[in-house]
């Protein structure tokens, strides 16, 4: 064996990459494939045959308009939320727990101990009509005395953001942690006011963490279903919903692979934005 | 000790009875001192002597426990660093490593509004005169460490603060390039004119390049003055040792010219109003081999002898205990000594002199170089 990676010193970088590729082809690539030959596949269940139907992709378009709207705005609005929640946490986290730090970072992945489902049923009951958060919202005013959160588009943008929290949370808490502190001295030795020193040095140095907590939580929130599903009603649902009761209820796989690949389109469009914003620089660090 | 006599110029900064303490622990013990404008001040010192806590407090980053700090008639105490007129070149530099050089450099002048027409011919001035013309699109990463510590002099410089921190600044630096900074450091402090503040452990740094030197122990300021003072008359065992090579020879003053050494010689030297016990100081390379090398001798037999080329460093055992001795090959053929042989030693009575006597002097046996 030594011997022969030995003669063969070129083919170590592709059989180190050979068995993620392998991974890859088998339960990406093949059944990404798949989907679209699904997408474009005519009849009802079970006879469905292939037949260009590009039909499906119009259809998608029309019909689910509003879903798939929702998607992309609950999803930024979650996202959003999450970072202008996570940013000042982990920034004192980072520079002010000294060391309690990783208790807190425990506290922020701890939800994730818990299973997906339960922590969203858990806001059915922090949202309920009768619960504390509506009933304090009622007397001060905010909510009207008959208001409720619950099935709404505020309680499903509350539940994607408390659920991807850890994700925007993680990546800018280890970008701020790795910011050397002299160099906030040296901005304010050089005149920055605490202010201007965040502005200048902090927040472009966190710069690859937000990046990488937006890409996080928005591309799997714009996905989410589970959220709507339980905290909203069909006024809510946004395209997961759909593709998950297209392929497991109503079996009309077509439509729900031809929807499969407009998310996946929408998200990617909204990612060469978010590049076009940033700089691509940032995005690849 | 601090003051400068009649007709003082202006200090640029003083320092009041400054103490500071970390919890328990007093990292500067009542520190007073002067820095006329347009010196080159050192602050000399072993790490945790305070040195560096001290020009944290004058730069702003720690706040005296007691104590007041003046820079010009303004005490400062109490203001953040971002309203005090001081630069600081750090140990670590502590570059931005998003911005490019030119960024860097200007990024204490855009705090300061300076608009950008004036900047950029500013930035370009401090990096030629840095020695780092043509850099300053780059980013600091694509730098050497001898390159980036020029860019966190010209980040600092730049600004015409009125006073300049260095703190260990060519500490990072392998020798060579330690040496080449120091000369140019001096350079670029005569030609801007400021007043720079340095903190080092290195002797030979401190001397190179400082006007004057406060040579620092356990948060107290030992002696304070220009480096041929300290080198010269060091005022005690602890300032002898540090800077440079000693003989400490303990005994007890027998007059205002002498000094009995324990072993019963007598010891000609400047007592400066001292009595009862004190050592004897002379440097190694101001004893002569031989007799006739001025008012004291002592007697001994040679130990070791060892050839270094500009000199040949004898080890000589006495009476009043052990003497190093560096001999200058001045002549050709050098000093060869066996060991064993009876030798003389003898220096001048303006050579020794006279430090507080505190016992065990086995440190300097270890500074000899």
């Amino acid at each position: 064996m030594g011997s022969f990676f030995h003669r063969h010193r070129g083919l170590t970088p592709y059989l180190l990459l050979a068995p993620g590729l392998a991974w890859l082809t088998l339960f990406f690539l093949l059944p990404l494939a798949f989907l679209g030959y699904q997408s474009l596949q005519s009849g009802s269940f079970p006879n469905y045959t292939f037949t260009w139907e590009f039909s499906n992709y119009a259809k998608a378009f029309t019909d689910f308009r509003p879903q798939l709207m929702r998607s992309i705005t609950y999803a930024g609005m979650a996202t959003v939320l999450a970072l202008l929640l996570a940013y000042p946490l982990v920034y004192w986290i980072a520079f002010r727990a000294g060391r309690w730090k990783n208790l807190f970072l425990l506290f922020i992945v701890a939800p994730f101990f818990v299973t997906y489902l339960i922590r969203t049923l858990a806001w059915l009951n922090i949202l309920a009509d009768e619960g504390p958060v509506v009933g304090v919202l009622r007397d001060v005013g905010v909510l009207a005395d008959d208001g409720r959160l619950l099935a709404t588009p505020v309680a499903v943008v509350a539940g994607i953001t408390y659920n991807f929290f850890a994700l925007m949370a993680l990546p800018i808490y280890v970008s701020l942690e790795q910011i050397d502190h002299r160099l906030l001295e040296a901005a304010k030795d050089l005149y920055a006011s605490p202010a201007q020193a965040f502005l200048r040095v902090t927040l472009p140095l966190s710069a690859p963490g937000i990046v990488a907590g937006t890409l996080l939580t928005f591309i799997p929130a714009a996905g989410d279903f589970i959220n709507a599903q339980l905290l909203g009603t069909p006024q809510q649902y946004m395209l997961g919903n759909v593709i998950q009761s297209r392929f497991l209820e109503l079996i009309d796989y077509p439509t729900a692979a031809a929807l499969s690949f407009v998310l996946m389109a929408t998200i990617l469009t909204a990612l060469l934005l978010y590049a076009r914003i940033v700089g691509s620089e940032k995005l690849t660090g | 000790m601090a003051s400068e006599g009649a007709g003082a110029p202006v200090a640029d900064v003083r320092l009041e009875h400054v103490v500071k303490r970390f919890d328990d622990v007093v990292a500067v013990d009542g520190v007073s001192v002067e820095i006329p404008r347009g010196s080159f001040f050192a602050m000399l010192g072993p790490s945790g002597c305070g040195k560096t806590t001290t020009l944290r407090m004058i730069g702003g980053f720690e706040e005296p426990t007691e104590g007041r700090i003046f820079l010009g008639a303004e005490d400062v105490v109490g203001l953040p660093p971002y309203r005090r007129d001081v630069n600081t070149v750090f140990q670590s530099y502590a570059l931005f490593p998003h911005m490019t050089i030119e960024d860097n450099v200007a990024f204490g002048l855009e705090r300061k509004g300076v608009a950008r027409s004036e900047r950029a011919g500013r930035v370009a001035e401090i990096l030629e005169l840095v020695g780092l013309g043509g850099l300053g699109k780059r980013k600091p990463k694509q730098l050497s460490g001898g390159q980036q510590q020029r860019v966190a002099l010209a980040r600092a410089l730049v600004n015409h603060p009125r006073v300049l921190l260095l703190d260990e600044p060519l500490g990072a630096l392998d020798l060579k390039l330690r040496k080449q900074m120091q000369l140019e450091l001096k350079r670029i402090q005569h030609e801007v004119g400021l007043t720079f503040v340095h903190v080092t452990h290195d002797q030979e740094e401190a001397m190179t390049m400082a006007d004057r030197i406060a040579v620092m122990n356990g948060g107290r300021i030992e002696q304070l003055g220009p480096p041929q003072e300290l080198y010269e008359r060091p005022a005690t065992a602890f300032v002898a040792g540090f800077l440079g090579a000693s003989n400490l020879l303990p005994g007890t003053v027998e007059g205002p010219g002498a000094i009995r050494l324990d072993s019963g010689e007598l010891v000609r030297a400047d007592v400066n109003g001292r009595t009862g016990r004190v050592a004897a100081g002379v440097r190694p390379e101001k004893i002569a081999l031989g007799a006739g090398g001025g008012a004291n001798e002592l007697a001994g037999t040679v130990s070791e002898s060892a050839y270094i080329g500009v000199a040949t460093q004898v080890v000589v055992r006495t009476k009043a205990g052990v003497m190093q001795v560096f001999a200058q090959n001045a002549g050709t053929g050098g000093h060869v000594l066996a060991p064993g042989s009876p030798v003389t030693l003898s220096w001048s009575q303006d050579a020794t002199f006279v430090v507080d006597d505190v016992g065990g002097t086995d440190r300097d046996e270890e500074e000899v170089t």
